[in-house]
């Protein structure tokens, strides 16, 4: 059948298909769908940039447009992955420079990037559009100019998160005068300290302009210079601002004021570094309109809070600081009844007793008043199995629930046992749930059911739990969504995890540390399953210079079509018994 | 794999928050919550004990130490609770206190792979921070004097400040060090002649 319609009419109809899971299902059809998919995919996204190497990806898709890239694994965001580990892009982008002449977009996250990368991307695609830097390091305000200057069509630069060495150059400025594309910038990850230059370049930057829509700053541009940028970009879609805080002036403040009002088309908001309450108010005349609100730098008290969330009825995301406290909760959940996704980040993570009234009632209140409720991410220091009972009943529709108590194995403060309970009344009745993480007091039952239950489950984050290998083996083998499992701390080893091997090829990755995992077991895996590749970090030397039966510091084991990399640390073994014989 | 208590409870005792020096078991008030925390746990395999070499154990960075008697240092554990190092850098605290905003720094010693961050603004002096980082690393810094400076130690900590020049950490006022201070580096005592004082 395949060969009655000529390859132009499946290309054209291919084009409409962009899903990643589509394309591939459309790619294993047939030997002449396979190929006419390949020439004609244009986006492709890579999870694990280990999993496969550029070469592979050139070769089978020789017309991509934009690349996605991730590198290092979640709990690199702890400061859990030392410095040196790996996830370097320059590979990828050297590869693709010589292959995709033609590339408008890339996106990496938890990369390491160098300003000489940045440069290659600049100067290689000549109709590069899009660079998104999620959460990646080694570069500095010298590599953002080579992109500034020489990208002349750029739409998008975002570097969320991103940790940026800023020399103090005056690199925004190296946008040229010429350059009237850009979409959307994204420099909140920039320092608090910034030259007069750099700020009149960036309001000179939006002041040409005319297509930006989301412009996030950092904390450096002053509240006093926020009006003029708005009333230049009033437009904007998404707006994050510098530091919110400035001498109390009247006219600052009706300034301000005019300038939000100008904004008719702001639906989320952001920054709000430092803030003075009293200038607050200064955005009321657009929080009808507001569907995201990221309070998560705002040190201030409920009230001030309450007063400006209350007035989002149309809030569908909310982060905020624990200073809201339950007070603060049960108010949004009495005004804000389109709340999707709420995180509750702590103020003052280290403090021996509670600086705040926060405790579970206030997300027992939100979930309660809030029907659309489906993303949880929530720190606090006590928790009980009825609160997550009720949670649980309250919001089936729950896609991803994260707890994080801040004392590692807490048990419910009222009836002073584990929480197995209360977390198994979410996976049970919670049947949508994607992304789960748990803390507090667990033993192994709670593992078990979250094997019978967790059924679409893809990703489980685990720490200071359980009791041993049961646990383990309970996920592993009942969890069949599983992606990506990252345990930290707990008392598993090696019998669940090599009976589960073939488990860990459906997965694309699998973190342990600090957990009971032994150098033996490394080894038989990786000899075992040549299709993982199974990497040991341990600060303490070579593993073989221990005992077998030792446990490893960590391992990461991760599906792989590319074997074993070349690029690991002195602090890094791979468990290929025949790389390791190669290199030795 | 041998079932014994010892690895197990030294392992979760380790990575336990609580006030006082590392490796010290203190009287803690002991509330109903960890009373209840201890009789759950099950015994675990025990690594065989010519796994501990002379300073390493099996067991988690924060450990033991014959520590003289300083004021109690907070045992931070790595990586927990799991917020980003940006926003521990960022947040403030109530409006009354002072602004102490977080301070992550790095810190490198020489002859070690692992690059790690600390969080100045935990600590209110340098006796503190010392013991903190031997601690960390697992080493001895011995005694600091004007004169003599880290005189006879086998490491010396040192810091770049603001202006990329390396000090010997000690040098300055603690305040003026904690507002200055780039990053860290624990540098063999041999290395540091340089630095004004050995």
């Amino acid at each position: 059948m395949a060969h009655s319609f000529p390859e132009e009419v499946l290309e054209h109809v291919f084009s409409f298909i962009d899903s990643d899971k589509d394309r591939n299902a459309v790619s294993l059809v047939c030997k002449s769908w396979y190929e006419i998919e390949r020439w004609c995919r244009r986006k492709i996204f890579i999870g694990n940039c280990y999993a496969v190497t550029p070469r592979i990806m050139i070769r089978r898709f020789p017309e991509l447009r934009s690349v996605s890239l991730k590198g290092k694994p979640h709990f690199a965001d702890f400061d859990l992955v030392p410095e040196g580990w790996g996830g370097y892009v320059d590979p990828w982008v050297s590869a693709m420079g010589r292959a995709y002449p033609l590339l408008e977009e890339l996106r990496l996250k938890r990369m390491v990037v160098s300003d000489d990368t940045l440069e290659m991307v600049s100067k290689s695609f000549k109709n590069f559009k899009v660079l998104v830097l999620s959460s990646c390091e080694g570069f500095t305000t010298d590599g953002l100019a080579s992109i500034a200057a020489n990208c002349r069509n750029l739409r998008e630069l975002d570097l969320r998160e991103s940790d940026v060495e800023d020399l103090g150059g005056n690199w925004l400025s190296c946008f040229p005068e010429s350059c009237t594309s850009l979409v959307s910038l994204n420099i909140s990850c920039l320092g608090s300290e910034w030259s007069l230059r750099n700020l009149s370049a960036l309001e000179r930057l939006v002041g040409r302009s005319p297509n930006l829509r989301r412009l996030r700053m950092n904390r450096a541009v002053p509240l006093d210079k926020l009006a003029n940028l708005l009333r230049r970009a009033p437009y904007l879609v998404e707006l994050g601002t510098g530091a919110f805080s400035s001498e109390l002036h009247p006219d600052v403040f009706s300034n301000l004021s005019g300038a939000f009002s100008g904004c008719k088309e702001l639906r989320a908001l952001s920054g709000f570094w430092d803030v003075v309450p009293a200038y607050l108010p200064a955005v009321y005349t657009i929080c009808s309109g507001l569907t995201s609100l990221n309070l998560s730098y705002a040190a201030v008290q409920s009230s001030d809070l309450v007063k400006l969330i209350t007035q989002c009825q149309n809030l569908q995301r909310l982060w905020v600081l624990d200073y809201i406290e339950d007070s603060g909760l049960e108010a949004l959940a009495e005004s804000c009844k389109n709340l999707q996704e709420l995180r509750v980040f702590p103020s003052d993570p280290f403090a021996a007793e509670p600086n705040v009234t926060l405790t579970e009632q206030g997300l027992v209140a939100v979930s309660e008043g809030c029907p659309k409720l489906e993303s949880v991410l929530y720190f606090c220091r006590q928790f009980t199995n009825d609160a997550l009972f009720t949670i649980a009943k309250n919001r089936p529709s729950l896609t991803r629930f994260r707890l994080c108590i801040i004392e590692p194995r807490t048990p419910d403060y009222i009836t002073l046992e584990p929480l197995d309970a209360g977390f198994g009344a979410i996976v049970q009745n919670c049947k949508e749930l994607r992304r789960l993480s748990l803390s507090g007091l667990l033993t192994d039952r709670v593992f078990e059911h979250i094997g019978t239950h967790a059924k679409k489950l893809e990703m489980l984050s685990i720490a200071f739990a359980g009791d041993g290998d049961l646990g383990l083996h309970h996920v592993l083998s009942g969890c069949e969504s599983l992606r990506k499992l990252e345990i930290r701390d707990c008392p598993f080893g090696d019998k669940a995890l090599l009976a589960n091997a073939a488990k860990l090829e459906t997965m694309r990755s699998l973190w342990m540390s600090s957990c009971s995992v032994s150098f033996e077991a490394c080894k038989l895996l990786g000899q075992k399953m040549p299709r993982l590749n199974v990497e040991v970090i341990d600060e303490r030397g070579p593993p073989d210079s221990r005992p077998e039966s030792c446990p490893v510091n960590t391992v990461y084991i991760y599906r792989s079509i590319a074997g074993p990399r070349l690029d690991m640390p002195a602090f890094v073994w791979t468990m290929d018994e025949e790389l390791a014989l190669r290199l030795s | 794999m041998e079932s014994t208590d010892t690895y197990e409870t030294d392992h979760l005792k380790a990575t336990e928050l609580r006030l006082g020096l590392p490796g010290t078991v203190e009287p803690q008030k002991q509330s109903p919550a960890t009373a209840s925390i201890k009789s759950n746990k099950r015994a675990l395999p025990e690594c065989a004990k010519d796994c501990s070499s002379n300073n390493n154990s099996c067991a988690s960075d924060v450990k033991d130490g014959d520590c003289a008697c300083a004021p109690p240092t907070k045992a931070q554990i790595e990586g927990w609770p799991p917020v980003r190092s940006y926003r521990k850098n960022c947040f403030q605290p109530k409006k009354n206190e002072p602004d102490v905003t977080g301070m992550y720094v790095k810190v490198s010693m020489d002859g070690a792979p692992y690059l790690r961050k600390i969080d100045l603004k935990v600590y209110k002096s340098y006796p503190e921070l010392l013991k903190a980082l031997e601690n960390r690393f697992r080493f001895t810094i011995g005694e600091y004097s004007e004169k003599e400076c880290y005189n006879g130690s086998e490491y010396v900590p040192t810091y770049e400040d603001k202006d990329s020049d390396w000090m010997l950490v000690g040098d300055v006022p603690w305040d003026m060090f904690t507002s200055s201070c780039k990053r860290l580096r624990i540098m063999k005592g041999s290395e540091a002649r340089g630095l004004g004082c050995v």
